[in-house]
């Protein structure tokens, strides 16, 4: 589906040197990725600010052309064959809009099917699918400037997909947008993973989406990539854990052990401790506890993703 | 044929986008209307000083102004809009237009065609029609078909000059108003007599850029004047054959453009 | 008129002047480094002048080659020459195409922090443009001014006067240019966007400055009702007429007191202005 071989961008920048002085120097935006992504697969380009992110995106668009290296989308390379390559796949920036400001929802989609060249009927039912699952209905027939950002990034969604792309880039699509939106955002992005038919990419800031919806990460820095797996791999590559989070009547008794995990926390005299789970399941590790100790309420909490990001880049 | 189809839709989307700005797009199309009466006016005002100016009568400057103004606001009213490249580059409404699957340059010009523009070339092609009677041409088959075919050859060489410039903003983001010392500038070279500048300064514009066979030696053509400057006589019909080859190197320098921008990305 | 003035310049009532000075030149020089950090636009800004320069200086010279005398609107050559030049320059300095600043934070509501601040908006916008006009003089009026006598001969002033009035004109051609601007720009306060005015202002004042040709070259008539009548001319056409001497001394000193005139209602009336903006801003909540 998408392939990158020693992909790799480099800019010129001019750097003050000295009162009027300026040097060139070269910066590589994206440095030598390689990445196979197969059809189907929805998957979660992170990084910090300047990382590379949208560079490999344009990549990927034909917007920009890589300094060296290969790449290929749909069997296309992307520059030389960016017109037809843009009749099959779709692009969301986040930052940026597709649809027409003055003109109505309903209106912007009718211009795309002119633009992509749809056919009527597949059009109308590609328009239907997205009116339920993103709610469109109620501001179809409102002028894009009007719209609440959560409002337009779904009407974003929707124009991206009316020409029924088999690959779908994402650039922060859920940025700015307030939470009710952004569940809304993801929900429909997972149901669309869910069918295989629409390999993702998607870049973000906001690790939730990528909890929510990508099986695979690939964290990106300096241009170079320094994760390419599952979470649950990152996880265990950097040791974070899920841990229990218990409420007691009493303070636990001196001493107290729960075999395959570790204590990790004692707050409010003794009232509420936190294990983080080693090798313990968590359903062991509530009946090892409920044995010993009088258990008024307990929750199970997923390892933080963002500590594990931070700590990635940090080290990066 | 679908190419075409989404061109149409994207003038349609820019149509209806208007129509949502009923009174600005008013104001709009009076302004610059206005812009053009007022270029046509200063003419006059300076012929109240005197009635020959560079060697030429007042009705003899309104047909090379007149041909301006119909040729100009002809390139203005469909390619004038490319000015705002650099507006598209820096918001990154370039990458937008990249992403779709059709040419940037018939894109840009489709989805912001400026339509307040319309009246003005109207305008135009008045005053260059006022301009022909006012003169009493001695009408021959040959003048006839150099009196259409000048305006739309003008059209095309200014639509040309408008490219040019505007790709300049590929390289240069904050150029600024510079492309309008030869997008305007030559309008206002073009709307006088070359005889009035200066011998490097018109060599420059007139030559150089090829200005000068664009309204003043068509003019001359039709009215029957030989060249004071000394250009023969055929030279009144070859502005077809400045505007061509102004279209390829525009074309050429557009596409070095986007190609440059593909790979800087700014 | 004098006592809208002194209130105009001053920043707030309650406290010293010298506090407001340091105030107002605090906002002067801020508008002045904004401006500083568009070099680029700088020099492509003077290239295009000096291409027009080039344009409107050898047309207009041909109209003086053919008139009576060779003095068309009274000027000769090298005083057309230098009207056309410093012109060019002028143009930026005084500003006649400033920024449409209010207007955009009208339309953004930006608008109303102005209003927290302890400057009035007026005098606050005014010190922004006072430094925008700064770095003009130091910037702007030296390329056309250089090319127009390289290739051109250029009038030199032959009374002491002359000089220091064209100064004291110049500023007031920024002041009116700025009353004008922020006048048209608030007409947002009603309209929601200042587009449409913003056109016709465009269209009318280079014509009606003198930017395409001295005015001098109209109908008299005319021309002494625009003077009188608008303050078109005082934005540009006053401060050459002033440096190229086309007027005798009295006429000359007179032409600054018309513009001093118009620039004292102008600012007046953008308070005005302002002040039913505000209140309608207050009440109606923007």
């Amino acid at each position: 589906m998408i392939r990158m071989q020693d992909l790799q961008k480099d800019f010129t920048v001019r750097v003050k040197a000295g009162r009027l002085r300026r040097e060139k120097r070269t910066v590589a935006a994206v440095d030598g990725v390689s990445l196979t992504i197969e059809r189907g697969e929805m998957v979660g380009y992170i990084g910090p600010n300047g990382a590379g992110k949208s560079t490999t995106l344009k990549m990927l668009t034909g917007v920009l052309a890589p300094t060296s290296g290969e790449v290929s989308v749909l069997g296309l390379t992307p520059v030389p064959q960016r017109t037809r390559l843009a009749l099959r796949i779709g692009v969301v920036f986040g930052q940026r809009s597709q649809l027409w400001w003055d003109l109505p929802l309903r209106e912007s989609f009718r211009l795309l099917r002119h633009v992509y060249r749809v056919p009527a009927a597949e059009h109308e039912a590609r328009l239907r699918r997205c009116r339920s699952l993103l709610d469109l209905d109620a501001f179809l027939d409102t002028p894009v400037r009007q719209l609440s950002l959560g409002q337009r990034m779904r009407g974003e969604l929707t124009a991206a997909l009316l020409h029924g792309p088999g690959v779908l880039f994402l650039d922060e699509p859920t940025i700015g947008l307030d939470v009710v939106s952004k569940q809304a955002v993801r929900s429909f992005l997972a149901e669309l993973g869910a069918t295989g038919d629409v390999t993702m990419v998607l870049t973000t800031h906001d690790l939730a989406d990528i909890e929510r919806l990508c099986h695979r990460l690939v964290v990106i820095d300096h241009g170079r990539v320094v994760h390419d797996g599952t979470i649950e791999a990152l996880h265990e590559r950097y040791g974070s854990r899920r841990s229990l989070v218990v409420d007691l009547d009493r303070p636990l008794p001196d001493g107290f052990t729960l075999p395959g995990a570790t204590l990790t926390g004692v707050e409010a005299d003794g009232h509420r401790v936190t294990f983080a789970l080693d090798t313990a399941s968590a359903g062991a590790a509530v009946a090892g506890l409920v044995s010993a100790a009088s258990v008024r309420d307990l929750s199970v909490v997923e390892p933080d993703i963002e500590d594990v990001v931070a700590r990635l880049y940090a080290s990066a | 044929m679908g190419e075409i189809g989404a061109y149409v839709a994207l003038l349609g989307g820019k149509l209806r986008s208007m129509a949502a700005y009923r009174t600005s797009f008013a104001i709009e199309l009076l302004s610059n209307l206005g812009s053009t009466v007022l270029d046509v006016v200063t003419v006059f005002v300076l012929y109240r000083a005197t009635a020959v100016v560079g060697g030429f009568s007042l009705a003899e400057s309104l047909l090379m102004t007149g041909l301006t103004a119909a040729g100009f606001t002809l390139a203005d009213m469909i390619v004038g809009n490319i000015d705002d490249l650099k507006r598209y580059v820096r918001t990154g409404t370039l990458d937008t237009v990249l992403i779709r699957p059709l040419r940037v340059l018939p894109q840009l010009i489709f989805m912001d065609l400026p339509l307040r523009k319309l009246l003005r070339l109207a305008f135009g092609i008045f005053v260059y029609a006022a301009a022909l009677v006012a003169n009493h041409i001695q009408w021959t088959a040959a003048r006839a078909l150099l009196a259409v075919v000048a305006p739309i050859a003008a059209g095309v060489f200014f639509g040309a000059i408008f490219v040019l410039t505007a790709s300049l903003a590929f390289w240069w983001v904050e150029s600024g108003e510079i492309g309008a010392s030869f997008t305007y500038g030559g309008r206002d070279f073009t709307s006088y007599p070359i005889t009035v500048y200066g011998d490097w300064f018109r060599d420059l514009f007139a030559y150089a850029l090829g200005f000068g066979l664009v309204a003043y030696q068509p003019a001359l053509a039709l009215l029957g004047r030989t060249d004071p400057l000394g250009l023969p006589a055929w030279a009144g019909y070859a502005a077809p054959l400045v505007a061509a080859p102004a279209v390829a190197i525009a074309a050429l320098v557009w596409g070095t453009g986007i190609r440059h921008y593909r790979s800087t990305g700014s | 008129m004098g006592g809208i003035d002194a209130s105009v310049l001053t920043i707030s009532p309650g406290r010293p002047l010298r506090a407001s000075v340091t105030t107002f030149g605090a906002l002067v020089g801020s508008g002045f480094r904004r401006y500083a950090t568009y070099r680029q636009a700088t020099i492509a800004g003077s290239f295009t002048n000096i291409v027009f320069g080039f344009l409107r200086c050898y047309v207009l010279l041909a109209v003086a080659a053919g008139a009576v005398g060779g003095r068309p609107g009274g000027y000769d050559t090298a005083q057309l020459a230098t009207f056309v030049w410093v012109g060019q320059g002028l143009l930026t300095v005084v500003g006649i195409w400033g920024p449409p600043d209010l207007s955009d934070r009208i339309r953004s509501g930006d608008v109303a922090s102005d209003l927290l601040r302890p400057v009035a908006p007026v005098t606050a916008y005014l010190a922004a443009d006072l430094g925008r006009f700064l770095h003009a003089v130091l910037t702007r009026m030296i390329g056309p001014l250089i090319v127009g006598a390289i290739f051109f001969t250029l009038a030199v002033p032959t009374r002491w006067q002359t000089v220091p009035l064209f100064a004291v004109s110049a500023v007031l051609a920024t002041i009116g240019s700025f009353g004008c601007r922020f006048l048209i720009n608030a007409t947002a306060y009603w309209l929601h966007d200042a587009r449409g005015p913003l056109v016709l202002w465009t269209l009318s004042s280079g014509l009606l400055a003198g930017l395409y040709f001295p005015l001098r070259m109209l109908p008299e008539w005319l021309a002494v009702t625009l003077w009188v009548a608008t303050p078109f001319p005082g934005l540009l056409q006053t401060p050459l007429d002033v440096l190229v001497e086309r007027d005798p001394p009295v006429q000359q000193a007179g032409l600054v007191l018309l513009q001093a005139c118009w620039a004292v209602a102008l600012l007046a009336l953008c308070r005005l202005v302002q002040h039913r903006a505000e209140r309608k801003l207050v009440v109606q909540g923007g």
